[in-house]
């Protein structure tokens, strides 16, 4: 080995870019497949501008991914994209019709029903689809020559469905989470009510997902049963930040609901990817398979390290701007 | 019928393309606009700037979303039809589109933010600040973009091996040969794109007796500056011409319609290419012109398109209209610009109803040039995807059938209508809205209740923030 392994510098920078998407557009996803259950219609407009000042940076994140991955490990964009090509266009098409829902919205008044409910499922296609990504990659791929050979649909199956309701359990309780943090009176409330039953759905489709996921793939079976009892940390602090959402609300918390469920994501995350390391295309190439050449990979890193911290600074300095709390019929103060 | 999956991925690539480039084209010249106006308004403290800035940048909202929803599609469309080309191009395509993302869109995202909800949140100078960086990122994004693009057309700097391009020298990968060419153009495009629409609705708003004063400054501003422009790009494009002749004379060939090799070329202004035949029918030419223009000689010899085998050839029609086009209405814009020049005489440019109806006209034509343009560019290195090192068939993804791009395809028609439609619905609203009365912009009225009047224009400053920009 060289003095230091730019794949799994890679494989650094890639996971954090996948996990701040999942966190960041994940509230702003969530608060989308809530929206029909709002109260009313001015807790629609509270929940909207809660995040349309930040929901486009959000999603910058997964051109990242995207991008970040054709750079860095081309093959998984070049076997996941076809491989998940109705679903992608499915996803697609749902984050563009939320996307623009932001603009048109309140543009509109006698078509406004037609954007909630664009923005509501939209919001609930793409994170049903993203959870299904999740799905397929426990499931692996069928590859051969570094080419996806497997059909059409082979990315829908009961336990990709069942991934897919998950994710969106999981960015609903992140949404309610976040609304929690944003806004007051009738909408909190609100928020405090339904998020107690949302993280029960969590649970128990992480359970449904954990017992699943061995029978799918062996190697993940071995992977927990096997010697490495160590990573079973994993899913014990994920309980344990679980365990702390259900008693912030309780005791009527404001950020510490938001802050434990990010818990909850990061290791039930971690939990995956010590799953299937160092597999990237599961089950047949690793992350060096599908590196792309190593000057390519040095010559973005150079750029990436020093813009990172960068882009860190300055979408700190948004959150801080757009702080504090979202007031009904007021947009921001 | 056997569905063909590389025509549909062609098709639908095509298509999501020309739709997203529509927004980029027309967001990159606003922002400068938009940047420039807050900038006049800081420095001034002329309540005019302020208004005009901030009725630009609620339309710059709505194309702004547009834009980046259309361009997240597009970020996934290489991998989905196009991933043998992916995974052989990711050594150089892979960071250049990555550059693009931590560079530039991060920027235009964080700042957006504030430049369209941080009025009174933010200073006045963060938030010119804020409209400058949104600008910078819409350019550094065109810079990444249209490298990659260009690279497609006039690889250099890589190494074919073993089906995977690999980079020896980065500068000369960057700066291909075509590139500085294509950014010339594309930003001038960018720009004469901007000034027209801004021209349009400011003549616009004169035919109707609104808001002479701010109006008449968007519009003479404008006209002064498509009055550079729009030569400039005739002298841009042709530059740019010479260069590709150098590089891809096959295409340029098709431009002209010529198909054998030959001196004393003429310039054709009308002809139906006829591909079958190789041939032109019907063609009307100005004799020598296109060997002077190309060659700066009237006994030039230019290749002609016989000089690649038939299945080599790019569909000449399509290249030889739209280019066509896209000239055409060059012109047509430098005229147009320089009857402005003459109309300035005795402040006829805000008065002449003919002229003023003329820029509500145009509105869409620099659009429909920079489509015309990009087809000429794209049909016309056809087959290459690579030019001359990998072709359209090679880059297909394997797994692709033709039933599943048809779908795809449908489906990015239907919502992209639907998209498009409501897009071009609420701009018209935005517009017809108009800017806000003076006193609205700075008084204070705090019943001001945006969800259930979301298009008054009476807000209190600090709605401002929201509101004027969001209804
Ligand atoms: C000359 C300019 C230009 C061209 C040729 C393209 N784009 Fe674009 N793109 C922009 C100029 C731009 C921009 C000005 O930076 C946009 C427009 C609106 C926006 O949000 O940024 C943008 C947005 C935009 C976004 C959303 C960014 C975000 O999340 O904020 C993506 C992912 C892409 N583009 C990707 C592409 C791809 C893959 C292209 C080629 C096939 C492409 N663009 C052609
Ligand atoms: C800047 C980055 C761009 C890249 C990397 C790119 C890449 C490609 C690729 C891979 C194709 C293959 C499909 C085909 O030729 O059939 C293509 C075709 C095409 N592109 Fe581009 N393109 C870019 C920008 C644009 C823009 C901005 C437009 C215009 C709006 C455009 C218009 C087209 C058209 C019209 C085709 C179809 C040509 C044909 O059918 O032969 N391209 N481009
Ligand atoms: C008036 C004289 C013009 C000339 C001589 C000219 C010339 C050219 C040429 C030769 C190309 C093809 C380059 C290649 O792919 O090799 C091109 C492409 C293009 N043109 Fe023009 N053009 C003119 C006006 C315009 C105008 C007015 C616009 C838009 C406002 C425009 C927008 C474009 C765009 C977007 C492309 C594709 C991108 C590129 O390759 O640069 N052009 N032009």
């Amino acid at each position: 080995m060289e003095m230091f392994d730019l794949s799994i510098i890679w494989a650094g920078i890639i996971g954090f870019g996948v996990i701040m998407y999942v966190l960041m557009d994940g509230f702003d996803l969530g608060l989308g497949i809530l929206f029909p259950f709002a109260p009313d219609e001015d807790a629609r407009d509270v929940m909207m501008n809660s995040v349309a000042p930040v929901w486009d940076g959000n999603e910058t994140w997964l051109v990242l991914g995207g991008a970040g991955l054709l750079a860095a490990f081309p093959l998984v964009y070049s076997i996941f994209l076809p491989a998940l090509y109705i679903g992608v266009f499915l996803m697609l098409a749902g984050l563009i019709f939320r996307g623009v829902a932001f603009e048109f919205r309140f543009k509109s008044r006698r078509n406004r029903h037609w954007w909630n409910r664009a923005f509501s499922w939209g919001s609930a296609v793409a994170a049903f689809a993203q959870g299904v990504v999740v799905g397929a990659y426990i499931q692996g791929f069928q590859t051969e020559d570094f080419v996806y050979t497997g059909g059409a649909f082979d990315w829908l199956t009961p336990f990709t469905v069942v991934t897919g309701l998950g994710l969106m359990a999981g960015y609903a309780l992140l949404g309610s989470t976040w609304l929690i943090l944003k806004s007051e009176g009738h909408v909190q409330d609100w928020a405090y009510k339904i998020t107690p039953p949302l993280l029960i759905a969590v649970l128990v489709v992480f359970a449904i997902v954990s017992i699943w996921t061995p029978f799918v793939n062996q190697v993940v079976w071995e992977r927990w049963f096997g010697h490495l009892r160590l990573i079973w940390i994993f899913p014990a602090m994920a309980l344990l930040f679980a365990f702390l959402v259900f008693r912030s609300v309780k005791q009527r918390r404001e950020s510490y609901p938001f802050i434990a469920t990010i818990g909850i994501y990061v290791f039930t995350y971690l939990g995956l990817i010590v799953s299937q390391w160092p597999m990237i295309v599961p089950p047949n190439y690793t992350l060096w398979d599908a590196a792309s050449a190593p000057e390519s990979q040095l010559f973005l890193l150079i750029g990436v390290l020093f813009v990172i911290p960068v882009i860190l600074m300055y979408t700190a300095w948004t959150y801080w701007v757009f702080r504090g709390k979202v007031r009904v019929g007021e947009g921001y103060h | 019928m056997e569905l063909d999956p590389l025509l549909l991925s062609r098709i639908q690539f095509a298509f999501v393309v020309c739709f997203h480039t529509i927004f980029p084209v027309f967001t990159i010249g606003l922002a400068s606009y938009i940047a420039l106006l807050q900038g006049l308004f800081f420095k001034t403290q002329n309540p005019a700037w302020d208004r005009l800035a901030l009725f630009w940048t609620k339309v710059f909202a709505v194309v702004f979303g547009m834009g980046v929803v259309s361009g997240i599609v597009m970020s996934f469309q290489f991998g989905t039809n196009w991933s043998n080309f992916s995974l052989a191009a990711s050594n150089f395509i892979g960071p250049m589109l990555s550059y693009e993302v931590v560079t530039a869109f991060f920027l235009e995202a964080a700042f957006l933010g504030i430049l369209l909800f941080g009025r009174g949140k933010v200073p006045q100078g963060i938030h010119l600040l804020a409209a400058t960086m949104v600008a910078i990122g819409t350019f550094i994004s065109a810079f990444w973009i249209l490298s990659a693009n260009s690279w497609m057309h006039t690889p250099a700097g890589v190494e074919l091996i073993d089906n995977r391009f690999h980079v020896i020298s980065w500068r000369e990968a960057i700066f291909n040969p075509s590139f500085p060419y294509r950014f010339a153009h594309m930003a001038l495009a960018s720009f004469i794109t901007g000034g027209f629409v801004v021209a349009g609705v400011s003549a616009w708003f004169l035919l109707r007796g609104r808001d002479p004063q701010a109006n008449r400054r968007a519009l003479s501003m404008c006209l002064w500056l498509l009055l550079f422009l729009t030569p400039l790009q005739a002298v841009v494009g042709d530059y740019h011409g010479l260069n590709t002749l150098e590089h891809q004379p096959t295409k340029v060939a098709a431009m002209e319609g010529h198909w054998e090799t030959s001196t004393n070329v003429p310039l054709l202004l009308f002809a139906w290419p006829d591909q079958e035949a190789q041939e032109n029918r019907f063609a009307i030419g100005i004799p020598n012109l296109a060997s002077l223009i190309l060659t700066h000689s009237l006994d030039g010899e230019i290749p002609g398109i016989s000089e690649a085998p038939p299945e080599e050839q790019p569909p000449v029609i399509l290249v030889f209209w739209a280019f066509r086009v896209m000239v055409g209405l060059g012109l047509l814009m430098i005229a147009t610009s320089f009857a402005g020049l003459i109309l300035r005489r005795g402040g006829r440019i805000y008065e002449s109803p003919v002229f003023l109806k003329t820029l509500v006209g145009m509105i869409s034509l620099p659009f429909i040039a920079v489509l015309a343009g990009w087809i000429v560019t794209e049909s016309g290195r056809a087959p290459w995807l690579v030019y001359g090192m990998m072709t359209h068939a090679e880059g297909l993804t394997p797994s692709l059938t033709g039933w599943m791009a048809l779908f795809t395809l449908i489906g990015y028609m239907l919502v992209y209508a639907v998209v498009f439609y409501a897009g071009i619905y609420y701009l018209t609203r935005v517009v017809r809205n108009g800017m806000l009365p003076e006193q609205a912009q700075a008084s204070a009225d705090h019943d001001a209740d945006r969800p259930k009047r979301p298009l008054s224009a009476a807000h209190t400053p600090f709605d401002d923030d929201v509101d004027p920009v969001r209804s």
